[in-house]
């Protein structure tokens, strides 16, 4: 006859299964103590650099990036990334918008089985390649000749670069935004008679607008935390003079003034030219996970509503 | 809207509709929308085939002049002889490296998740902690890794080495692993978990049985995704500070370098006009062999991810 104690099974059981639920959520718990130790390394670090050069506003309204004679100024590590993301969204938005909208609106399944592989390993090429590409076919090639620039290494060069980064990002998050859309609407706005245009413009997109945002902050965020393109292809070594908003400028990004700072030509192992990148990094790390967040809201509000 | 427009005096409904139906107006806007699509579409595909068509055509004076010696040699200060010997060493442990620790960790964690935790408070913060980190840029991820594994567990790690960077790029491709990992273990049919909760399972075992035979595949795509991931990326490196000079005889816990450092720092050194092979193709040249390791994994992953959602239609 079955008992009680078969059905809850024996003591070896319960005991591995207590084991392997403490070993699992170890596991699970680790992703907290990583945070918690990116948070710590970034604070600590950041405080160390503001005790070390007299923490004073004015340091931070100079005119230029000047780690090893301590003059750091935000201005320059701000509008560098200000303009190059913004280069990187124009290349982006309406590439990877486009490519989204066509997917999931206009292709036939076959187009779509070749073409979404195709994005997918897109998005899989290093950033350190597509520096490489910026540096010896997007400025000699394209932007040396059409706009003359004073070097061939500038903001417009590396935010284009980006912006080939961000493409495969922002095409795969609209695309999951525009697919999300319920087929009802569109086969109600067909059974009104509207036109496959009119239904794309006026029913899908609207419906969509939350993920579209969404995936357009998503983007931002990693067009602001790329690092390589920005090193390689947009020309501020190590220190100099604040450069403007002149995209044809060489200009510095947060990313590459923390690779400046660790390892590049300029590079101090020690003292605040050196502990400047945990400041940076902060800033970086605020920013971006702000970014990500708002998006997060985005995204939350497309599931609630579908 | 086009069926409110008033039709002509004498004009029934009928004839009305089928007028409109029959409409042999050119839908302008239609075709522009079209061909802008097409054009976004293709151009974005043309820059993916200029960028490898460049990068293939810029290695091939190395390919053909230096051939295999590329890979084998170490690395030099001539362009023409140089190799990424130390740098395949490096990639290859980092690789190794992500792939034994992220595995039983980040499954771990995704069972966790699915599996037991309940969902309260503290599973949402876990779920909330784990989507940010994947949205962390990699250079902080760098940034870590010089502090924790260069700095603090020097002991251990040797410093500078490969091993801080195979834990380094572990972490960073951590989130990702753990995100993938539990979308396929979601995707298990919860009557695969009923039948063996019915005969008496724990749910470790049901787990160990039926849920994780089902999610490999979905599992291992991830995998795969963060290898190619993790070998690709050259921000960390160069705040573990990756060398690139001299590196006759690389080791697991000495002084280290990896294909993406290499590629950054060949790229930024000038070509003597008129040479043969310069820096530039020398760097394209590493870019290949990076080129061909990380879409080799892609091609696996996507290839994979297709058939196991082609096998689990039906179901």
């Amino acid at each position: 006859m079955l008992t009680i104690q078969d059905l809850q099974g024996n003591r070896k059981q319960a005991n591995r299964e207590r084991l392997m639920r403490k070993l699992f959520g170890l596991a699970a718990i680790l992703s907290i103590a990583i945070s918690l130790l990116i948070l710590y390394v970034l604070v600590d670090g950041a405080i160390n650099f503001m005790v070390s050069i007299d923490w004073d506003w004015s340091l931070f309204r100079d005119t230029g990036w000047f780690p090893r004679r301590e003059r750091f100024d935000l201005q320059t590590i701000i509008t560098g990334s200000i303009i190059m993301g913004t280069v990187a969204m124009f290349v982006a938005v309406p590439f990877g918008l486009g490519t989204a909208i066509y997917l999931s609106e206009y292709a036939s399944r076959r187009v779509r089985s070749v073409v979404k592989p195709v994005i997918e390993v897109l998005a899989g090429i290093p950033s350190v390649i597509v520096g490489f590409f910026a540096l010896k076919v997007i400025a000699p090639d394209f932007v040396d000749p059409i706009f003359d620039p004073t070097t061939s290494r500038n903001m417009l060069v590396a935010g284009l670069g980006i912006g080939i980064l961000v493409i495969p990002i922002m095409a795969s998050l609209s695309e999951d935004a525009l697919s999300a859309v319920p087929g009802s609407l569109r086969e109600a706005s067909y059974g009104v008679g509207a036109k496959r245009v009119t239904t794309v413009t006026k029913v899908v997109i609207p419906a969509a607008v939350s993920g579209l945002v969404a995936a357009f902050i998503i983007s931002v965020s990693r067009a602001i935390g790329e690092t390589m393109v920005a090193t390689m292809a947009g020309g501020f070594d190590g220190s100099g003079p604040y450069t403007g908003w002149n995209v044809l400028k060489p200009g510095l990004t947060m990313t590459a003034a923390m690779t400046n700072a660790a390892g590049g030509t300029d590079a101090v192992k020690a003292g605040p030219a050196f502990d400047v990148l945990f400041f940076v990094g902060l800033l970086l790390f605020l920013i971006t996970l702000g970014l990500n967040s708002i998006g997060a809201v985005f995204v939350n509000r497309v599931r609630q509503k579908y | 809207m086009a069926l409110m427009t008033p039709g002509k005096a004498g004009q029934t409904a009928g004839e009305i509709t089928a007028a409109q139906l029959t409409t042999s107006k050119r839908d302008v806007a239609g075709i522009v929308m079209l061909v802008a699509l097409l054009f976004t579409l293709i151009s974005t595909l043309l820059i993916l085939f200029v960028l490898i068509g460049r990068v293939v055509r810029d290695a091939m004076p190395v390919v053909t002049g230096e051939g295999t010696a590329f890979l084998t040699n170490t690395i030099g200060s001539n362009p023409a002889t140089t190799g990424i010997w130390p740098g395949l060493y490096g990639s290859f442990f980092i690789g190794v490296g992500v792939v034994v620790l992220t595995i039983p960790i980040g499954v771990g964690a995704a069972i966790y998740l699915e599996e037991y935790a309940k969902p309260n408070f503290v599973t949402n913060f876990l779920l909330v902690n784990i989507r940010n980190l994947a949205g962390v840029p990699s250079v902080i991820y760098g940034v870590l890794g010089l502090i924790i594994f260069v700095g603090w567990l020097k002991p251990i790690t040797g410093g500078s080495s490969v091993i801080s960077a195979a834990l380094t790029m572990a972490v960073l491709v951590l989130p990702i692993v753990i995100i993938t990992a539990m979308e396929a273990i979601r995707s298990v049919p919860e009557g695969l978990r009923d039948a063996g909760f019915g005969v008496g399972s724990s749910r470790w075992e049901v787990t160990r049985d039926h849920v994780l035979p089902y999610a490999a595949p979905g599992i291992l795509t991830g995998v795969v995704l963060s290898l190619a991931r993790a070998l690709g990326e050259a921000a960390p490196l160069i705040m573990l500070g990756a060398v690139t000079g001299l590196l006759p005889s690389p080791s697991l816990d000495g002084r280290f370098t990896a294909i993406p450092m290499l590629i950054y720092n060949w790229s930024g050194r000038p070509d003597v006009p008129g040479e043969e092979i310069g820096w530039t193709n020398a760097a394209a040249a590493a870019g290949l062999v990076l080129l061909l390791l990380v879409l080799t994994f892609n091609a696996f992953a996507i290839y994979l991810r297709n058939r196991f959602e082609k096998t689990r239609v039906g179901q």
